[in-house]
């Protein structure tokens, strides 16, 4: 079982975001990075999926710039067997250059499975998985909540509004990940180690032309301040004055 | 450069969904502005065509349907195959899903099939000269992305609410149309559509979001948030991944980062301490009320209105007045 995972860096959300002189991209200056959330749990699964098989091989690549290399070296200290790097200066916003770069890499690599997050973080655009499987021409699932894979075939669950539904589909297929499929493991020390040796390859990315670009980047009109209106009970007649007159919800 | 604009129109069960509905606006206001017109697309099994003349109401002026068994459960393959190819033969200026669970999943293979690149999840859409630009909450909502569109066509998805279905009534020429290539030759098969409550409505349909977090103590407690939902009368019952994770409430009843993102005219958030993950579900919501015991809850910093106190003596106080209000 041969498994690709396409993983992006990504900055931690608990902060106050700021936007950078350009007008076009947050400030990154203090900003800590990681591995987007949901790329997480598919190199989770993918982990997952051949320690059960007790055979195969797990790659992440990524698109990115020199930084994204610690990303991988994430990856391969969770265990991920070897990590290929598509250089970038910048990531572009544009979902199918990206999927351009990935699909280009991944043609002819013999992957049973290729796995994406279903969404980034910080992009959220969840189009890149489903995009690189129309350019491999491969069967997709995006944004899986459950995922099994027997006898050269695969079942997932996709949640819906208010239903789910089960699907089947055979492989060669690209799956992206929802939370809830696999948690993602802390490397180890030892991971850790091991992930210094391990084959890390750098290869300039083919985007081709970009037709989706971030013209600003601004911050939420912030919300107009909010009211107490005052305490326990007693508040309510005045709740409820407000949502008929002023909001006109009821 | 055309001036057409084409709609998917989304459906599950032999039903057109509120979506359908959004997308056709959301197309109506690009056509006006381009001085083409609207096409909607929706597939269905036998008897969907009798629906798709409701898309007339909110501006279509043709609707192509194709009616075939193997669309009776969702059938991304084939379904992005139409879209893509009504797409291609139309030559259309702007190509508008939604982005609702299955317009999440078809958006991108019918972008991915006609070369272009998708603007997902926009919550505004405007024309720019030749150009196609939108907003796109990035970074969990904190940050605001506009994003222009060069391509063609260029392909969006909308987040469900964004926009207001609004009727714009005329008469839509239905056409009826084969699928692009054999549906029941799909390598993804939706084995089986696991239906919810179907009395309950829906969170993206729902005004009105009723949402409970840990400040409810107790799993039996969350009948409070079910009676004043049910007060509204037009609410849905929303919770926090903190409630989820426990299993007081099941996991597609998240809001949040990681759950549904809503904007519902009126959200409730009871008994929710208003962590950011848990914002950047429901920031965009209209009027936001928040009852929480800790003044200092974050939940107050967005809420419209907020009273400080317990919540299993303030709501059903709140849900008896709401009652009184509806006059029931």
């Amino acid at each position: 079982m041969k498994i690709a995972v396409c993983i992006k860096r990504v900055p931690e959300m608990d902060v106050r975001f700021k936007i950078a002189p350009s007008g076009t991209s947050v400030d990154e200056t203090g900003l800590k990075w990681d591995m987007s959330d949901f790329d997480g749990y598919a190199v989770e699964a993918a982990l997952q999926l051949t320690e059960k098989l007790g055979n195969g091989e797990v790659v992440v690549v990524t698109v990115g710039p020199d930084a994204a290399q610690e990303t991988l070296r994430k990856a391969l200290s969770m265990g991920v067997t070897r990590a290929v790097h598509l250089k970038v200066d910048a990531i572009p916003f544009d979902n199918f250059a990206i999927a351009r770069a990935l699909a280009t890499e991944l043609q002819g690599g013999g992957y049973d499975l290729i796995l994406f997050g279903k969404m980034s973080i910080d992009s959220s655009n969840g189009a890149v998985g489903p995009i690189t499987a129309e350019l491999l021409n491969l069967p997709c699932v995006a944004a899986a909540s459950k995922l099994e894979i027997a006898n050269g075939k695969g079942t997932a669950r996709r949640e819906l509004e208010g239903a789910a539904e089960l699907l089947e589909f055979p492989l060669p297929a690209v799956v992206s990940i929802d939370e809830g499929v696999a948690r993602p493991r802390y490397p180890s020390l030892k991971g850790i180690m091991a992930a210094k040796k391990k084959p890390l390859e750098v290869k300039p990315a083919q985007l081709g032309d970009l037709r989706m670009t971030v013209s600003t980047m601004a911050l939420p009109p912030d919300r107009p301040p909010g009211r107490i209106l005052g305490e326990g009970v007693a508040a309510v007649p005045e709740l409820v004055r407000l949502l008929q007159t002023e909001a006109k919800v009821l | 450069m055309a001036n057409n604009i084409l709609a998917f129109a989304e459906s599950r069960g032999g039903d057109l969904r509120k979506v359908a509905y959004e997308a056709v606006t959301a197309a109506r206001a690009l056509a006006d502005a381009t001085g083409g017109e609207v096409h909607a697309v929706v597939a269905g099994p036998s008897g969907i065509t009798a629906k798709a003349g409701a898309l007339g109401t909110y501006g279509a002026d043709a609707v192509t349907v194709v009616e075939h068994p193997a669309f009776a459960d969702y059938n991304p393959e084939a379904l992005a195959a139409f879209v893509a190819e009504r797409a291609k033969g139309g030559g259309y200026r702007v190509v508008v899903l939604i982005a609702s669970a299955q317009g999440k999943d078809l958006a991108p293979r019918v972008a991915g099939k006609l070369g272009v690149p998708l603007a997902s999840d926009l919550t505004t859409i405007r024309l720019d000269g030749d150009k196609v630009v939108g907003t796109h909450p990035v970074n969990t909502g904190k940050v605001i992305a506009t994003v222009t569109l060069t391509a063609n066509p260029a392909v969006v998805s909308l987040r469900p609410g964004a926009v207001t279905a609004a009727e714009k009534p005329r008469t839509a020429r239905i056409e009826t149309a084969a699928p692009a290539g054999d549906p029941a030759a799909s390598r993804v098969k939706v084995t089986q559509t696991i239906a919810g409550n179907t009395a309950k409505l829906d969170l993206g349909d729902a005004p009105v979001i009723v949402s409970g977090g840990r400040g409810l103590k107790a799993a039996e407690n969350f009948k409070l948030v079910e009676e004043l939902a049910a007060a509204f009368g037009n609410a849905a019952v929303g919770a926090t991944r903190a409630v989820t994770d426990d299993g007081w409430r099941p996991h597609s009843d998240q809001i949040g980062q990681t759950g549904r993102q809503v904007s519902p005219n009126l959200y409730v958030a009871v008994g929710i301490s208003g962590a950011i993950q848990h914002l950047a579900g429901m920031r965009t919501s209209k009027t936001i009320v928040a009852i929480n015991k800790d003044p200092e809850a974050p939940i107050f910093k967005v809420a419209d209105y907020g009273i400080v106190g317990d919540v299993l003596e303030v709501v059903p106080a709140l849900t008896a007045a709401v009652k009184a209000a509806k006059g029931h």
